[in-house]
């Protein structure tokens, strides 16, 4: 790391080998990030371009993780509801979520909605999918134990189908979040108010390297920082979940 | 309990499920619920898809901004595996080089493809070269992790019998860690096309004056929204016709190999 940053520093300003207008040194960049925090660039201060942009995943992550899984755990455990709607899931699920995007400027404009119907739909395509393999994949022998013992549907859902699903419903999540990632950048890039794909786009107009560089740092520490933290939650979940199952045999 | 459901049931039922789907679309437009300007009906949809395929919009017939999406996507997609999956059978193999590259690659995975786009602009203009760039940013990742994990979980007996029979270690790769790899590297190369194929749609979105994405893009100033979605059935066929394409290579490379039956 140390050694790359160093790379950085020999490459660009101590030789001048890339020229300032290409790639930013790291004191255009440092320039950048303080230009960007204490006087505004693109509409508002760093922070405020950062929550707005978190505030924006997070809703859309939400909204499709509360209506993805259920509806894969629907698929995964009711085969009617599998082949009922599997096909449609099938038309629709090879266009790209980026794709969604004109469209979503059509219906809703350039506010908030467009790019939380966006997120919606890039990161419920993974969360149906992961939880209906989910439920797919419980093993024979488990759903027949349970079946014998005549576990009352309820139980069955919340003791053996959830936690049972669980591992797959969180690669799912994960998957789903990076989704949310990617799809907002490239919708605030193709027009936002405010926002870090905002910060890019108006750093891209001005030819301004340091503030670019700074918008995709920023991008990737929200991107990692967000994914640290869902897989926190997995570890907490899945030991809750290991643990109640335990304690239910 | 998932209860079984007999073949042909379940197809009746899933015709059952997009006739419904397709008329409840068809309905909200036909019925007059929402204006046709804001969601056309599917057979306005398709009406205006078979029109593009002959009439230019935005430059070009729809055939011809593919046919430019896909050369891009070429050019983004051969750069990353030919870059990408050496370097991961190399970071496989070399623990050193792991070392060196991991940490960097790592920081770098976490930027979206899309994010290069600034970049990419400032670096290339609205040329060819932007979108190849954001191409390769979406696909050479999983290029380069799955060479890595193929080279790194080869079975360590089969390195081991082969030290023991004094074989020299140019050899070792050629004929040991790169065959047992193989089925990681396709699967790889069949994921990165994916990420490629929609990095490249972004890209469109944002920087280029050809291809599917801008003409969505002009289909949306034009509040032409029967293009935009005529658009996005077009990505989304070849994608699936890619896609397609790479699991039946994936499957015949594996059979081939005696993996799968």
């Amino acid at each position: 790391m140390i050694v790359l940053i160093m790379l950085w520093f020999l490459a660009t300003s101590a030789t001048g080998m890339i020229p300032e207008g290409r790639f930013p040194s790291p004191q255009a960049t440092i320039a950048a990030l303080s230009h960007v925090q204490f006087r505004g660039y693109a509409g508002g201060v760093l922070t405020e371009h950062v929550l707005n942009s978190l505030r924006l995943v997070l809703m859309g992550f939400v909204v499709a993780i509360a209506t993805g899984v259920p509806l894969g755990l629907l698929m995964g455990w009711n085969r009617t509801a599998e082949a009922l709607i599997n096909p449609i899931f099938l038309i629709v699920r090879p266009i790209p979520p980026l794709a969604w995007i004109p469209l979503a400027i059509l219906w809703l404009g350039l506010g908030d909605a467009a790019k939380i119907m966006v997120i919606w739909f890039a990161a419920f395509v993974p969360s149906v999918i992961n939880s209906y393999a989910g439920v797919r994949n419980i093993e024979k022998p488990t759903l027949e134990a349970a079946a014998m013992l005549g576990t009352p549907r309820w139980r069955f859902i919340r003791e053996v189908m959830l936690p049972a699903a669980s591992p797959m419903i969180f690669t799912g999540l994960r998957l789903s979040l990076q989704a949310s990632w990617t799809t907002l950048v490239a919708a605030e890039l193709v027009g936002a108010f405010y926002g870090l794909g905002r910060v890019l786009n108006v750093a891209q107009q001005d030819l301004y390297p340091g503030m670019i560089l700074v918008g995709m740092i920023a991008v990737a520490i929200l991107g990692w920082a967000t994914t640290k933290a869902l897989g926190i939650f997995e570890a907490r979940a899945l030991n809750w979940n290991q643990a109640a199952v335990l304690a239910g045999k | 309990m998932p209860k079984q459901i007999d073949f042909t049931r379940s197809i009746l039922l899933g015709f059952l499920g997009l006739a419904l789907f397709i008329g409840f679309w068809q309905g909200l437009s036909a019925g007059g619920l929402v204006s046709s300007l804001f969601l056309p009906g599917p057979l306005e949809v398709l009406d205006r898809f078979t029109d593009l395929l002959t009439r230019r919009f935005a430059g070009a017939t729809l055939p011809a901004h593919l046919a430019a999406s896909f050369e891009r996507f070429a050019y983004g997609f051969v750069l990353a595996a030919v870059i990408g999956v050496p370097l991961g059978l190399l970071m496989g193999w070399f623990r050193i080089l792991d070392e060196v590259v991991s940490p960097i690659f790592d920081g770098l995975r976490f930027i979206a493809p899309i994010a290069w786009v600034p970049f990419a602009a400032l670096w290339f203009g609205t040329g060819i070269g932007g979108p190849i760039l954001i191409i390769f940013a979406g696909a050479f990742p999983p290029c380069v992790i799955n060479a890595y994990r193929g080279a790194k979980f080869v079975d360590p007996w089969l390195i081991e019998a082969a030290r023991m029979l004094g074989t020299p270690n140019r050899r070792v790769i050629t004929e040991i860690l790169l065959p047992a790899s193989v089925p990681s590297i396709i699967s790889g190369l069949r994921v990165s096309a994916g990420l490629g194929w929609q990095s490249l749609v972004g890209a469109e979105l944002i920087v280029a004056s050809t291809g599917v994405g801008y003409l969505m893009v002009q289909g949306q100033a034009n509040v032409s929204t029967t293009t935009v979605m005529s658009g996005m059935i077009a990505i989304g066929l070849v994608g699936l016709a890619l896609d397609t394409a790479l699991r039946l290579a994936e499957r015949i490379i594996l059979r081939r190999r005696g993996l799968e039956t």
